[in-house]
């Protein structure tokens, strides 16, 4: 064993790298500049960036803040923007015609959406979520006014169904749909009989009420709130049911599913506006006094929820047949099954399209402009028609975008968070 | 298919078969539209009784243990399960579905919720037991399976014969008097089959009531009371253990037996 030159009898530890390879220079030439075609890529990009923003960041930098009119602006400087017109009319931008000094009322409804959608979205918070149930009620008071009771009426009655079903239960009743059938029956006869009785008495007892609003009076970003978070809450589980209807066993209700999807899928959201703003009134008879706000709400969710269902049609359809045999084999019933095995991970499995489907459905409130409700981008037009401001459209339909692109930016950020969450195999 | 002579054989005595009958299936037949996939089968299972059906592939072995818990719909004949006649009546399928326990080849467990929830969701929604207890019967179960340490994780963390046991463990949660197992090694690398097989036969030696449908002709003599034979939607030929690989009576059972063990 001896004719070995030279044994090595202890292993060097392994060396750093040397500087060149790590570090942000390391980083720039793995990623950047790896190859020639890399490298031109890479400078190409640098230059088209640059020729974008050379222009535009003195443009907007230097703009004026200040000025009375586009006229003014022009003759303080005609190269940079006027913002001028954001600060003379972002109240519109943000309320619409909604009465000045009540501007605090959309404000606390925004700062009190904030607050409820905290326990939706994050478990953490989840012992709040007694106020995302109340703030439906509450946002509507806010904005359009009345007697409060007028609302909590609603929540009264529905209080009064849920107890009257817990108590039937406990009762010598067994069966869930008696019970459920003998609670909405309650129900109903409370709205019937008792509502308007109760609201007026308690309105005389404790009288806790804020001027009213009419519906065409909400405008700017408020209404797109308004529309795009009530279509979302609502598009949302109408699209589950229509989903489970399309697979349904029951001939009629696939039907009927299947008729409402394929039509609302095939038919422009405008034409659905439009039938919104005009035809119902045809419909309806004379004289009633139909929300125009609630027609769109409606009409904007039942687009949605149509796409909503082929989405999560779509999650249902990744799911291996076998998640609905071992939740039938350990008894679950359908209803059972479909909330804690199959919705969950159909849901999951399509995030992403729900949440593409939530985007969209938020841009496309600004469709309502075509009927004449003042969204931010109809009161672009309107703030256009004043002849201090003619001529203007950068500035406004920046700050247009920048609002809409920030809510749809932080959606998207938040079902990467909740797909990152939810990953439950690494 | 590996022999598993390594175990020691089982106290066969140990465990009783009692006079009572838990599944009793007269003239049934099933049809997928016009294909005839069982054909009047007659099988009775006493209390107890451990069965190995097997048979080539699409003989129809899954679909008869499916028709016990009523995965699939017979239309022809009748299945009695514990007493309770397999009917369209809702309430009835429900009632032995959480009788029945049921494990599947490819495992079938829950991705989205971790092994203890896996094990304690049936319990708490069908049977109504508390949280608490729930868990505790859960993890009594992850301990008989012998995998308690993993009962936080989620099933797409574990191994392939970690997860079949999971599953195994999921349906003795439900205190089920009868267990149905479909080709439950048939997916998993060899080195894993030996630890679920075990499970299954420790299951055997507490008296469970068992319908397993496996090509492990080992675990078949091991445990077996009586195995059964199916080709072509019919039993062909049923025999205790011993005589059945020994002395098979018909062609079918004797081309079967040379192809599967021949090797
Ligand atoms: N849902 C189904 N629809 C139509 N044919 C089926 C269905 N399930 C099984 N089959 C057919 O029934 C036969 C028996 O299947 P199966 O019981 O799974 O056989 P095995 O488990 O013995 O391999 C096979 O020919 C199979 O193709
Ligand atoms: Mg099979």
């Amino acid at each position: 064993m001896k004719n070995y030159a030279y044994v090595r009898e202890k292993s060097i530890p392994p060396s750093p790298p040397p500087l060149i390879e790590v570090g942000v220079i390391g980083w720039i030439r793995q990623n950047l500049f790896s190859s020639w075609f890399n490298s031109f890529l890479t400078l190409f990009s640098l230059y088209f960036i640059f020729i974008c923003l050379i222009d535009f960041i003195p443009w907007a930098w230097g703009g004026h803040w200040n000025a009375k009119s586009l006229r003014e602006c022009m003759d303080l400087d005609p190269n940079v923007a006027c913002f001028s017109v954001l600060a003379a009319r972002w109240e519109q931008l943000l309320f619409g015609l909604y009465p000045a000094d009540q501007y605090w009322r959309p404000t606390l409804t925004f700062v009190f959406l904030i607050l409820s959608i905290i326990p939706i979205l994050f478990p953490k918070f989840f012992r709040y979520f007694w106020f995302s149930v109340i703030y439906p009620g509450l946002a509507i008071w806010l904005l359009w006014g009345g007697s409060i009771w007028s609302i909590a009426i609603i929540y009264i009655g529905v209080l009064l169904g849920v107890a009257s079903f817990t108590v039937l239960s406990k009762g010598v009743i067994r069966s869930t749909s008696v019970n459920l059938t003998l609670s909405v029956v309650i129900t109903l006869l409370f709205f019937l009989f008792l509502s308007s009785t109760l609201t007026g008495f308690l309105s005389y007892l404790i009288p806790i009420s804020l001027p009213f609003v009419e519906s065409l009076r909400m405008g700017g970003f408020t209404l797109s709130l308004i529309v795009g978070i009530s279509g979302i809450v609502a598009s949302f589980p109408i699209g589950i049911l229509l989903a489970l209807g399309r697979q349904s066993n029951l001939p009629i209700i696939k039907m009927i599913c299947v008729g409402f999807i394929e039509f609302i899928r095939g038919v422009p959201l405008i034409t659905l506006l439009f039938v919104a703003s005009v035809l119902l009134n045809y419909f309806l008879p004379p004289g009633t006094n139909f929300d125009i706000v609630l027609r769109v709400v409606i009409m904007v969710t039942l687009f949605s929820a149509a796409y909503m269902a082929e989405v999560i049609r779509g999650g249902l359809a990744g799911l291996p047949l076998g998640q609905h045999e071992a939740s039938a084999s350990l008894g679950l019933t359908y209803w059972q099954s479909q909330r804690l095995i199959i919705m969950p991970q159909a849901l999951k499995i399509s995030i992403p399209g729900i949440v593409n489907t939530f985007i969209g459905l938020f841009k496309d409130t600004t469709l309502v402009s075509i009927i004449s409700l003042r969204d931010p981008v109809g009161l672009a037009s309107t703030i256009r028609a004043d002849t201090k401001w003619n001529g203007i459209y950068w500035e406004l339909y920046i700050a247009i975008g920048l609002m809409f692109f920030i809510v749809c930016f932080g959606m998207s950020q938040y079902s990467q968070y909740l797909e990152r969450k939810l990953q439950t195999d690494k | 298919m590996s022999e598993n002579n390594s175990a020691e054989k089982i106290d066969k005595a140990k465990m009783n078969i009692t006079d009572e009958v838990a599944i009793r299936i007269s003239d049934m037949n099933k049809w997928f539209g016009t294909f005839h996939v069982l054909r009047d089968i007659n099988l009775e299972v006493k209390r107890g009784e451990r069965i190995v059906v097997c048979g080539p592939s699409g003989s129809g072995k899954s679909t008869l243990i499916r028709c016990i818990n009523r995965l699939e719909e017979h239309q022809k004949g009748s299945i009695v399960v514990d007493g309770t006649e397999l009917t369209t009546d809702l309430k009835n399928i429900d009632k032995i579905r959480s009788e029945v326990g049921m494990v599947f080849q490819h495992f079938n467990l829950f991705p989205h919720l971790t092994t203890l929830e896996n094990c304690t969701l049936a319990p708490i929604w069908v049977r109504e037991t508390p949280e608490k207890e729930a868990k505790e019967i859960a993890m009594e179960m992850l301990e008989k399976v012998k995998i308690p340490e993993q009962a936080n994780k989620y099933p797409g963390q574990l191994s392939g014969g970690q997860q079949q046991r999971v599953a195994i463990a999921r349906s003795l949660c439900m205190k089920p008097r009868i267990m149905l197992f479909d080709e439950v090694t048939s997916a998993l690398d060899p080195e894993m089959i030996k630890e679920v097989l075990d499970t299954m036969i420790q299951l055997a030696e507490e008296g469970m009531t068992m319908i397993c449908v496996t090509h492990e002709m080992g675990f078949a003599r091991q445990v077996a009371d009586r195995v059964i034979f199916m080709d072509e939607g019919q039993i062909v030929e049923q025999n205790e253990p011993e005589s059945f690989f020994n002395n098979p009576q018909s062609e079918r059972t004797k081309l079967f037996l040379s192809q599967i063990l021949g090797h």
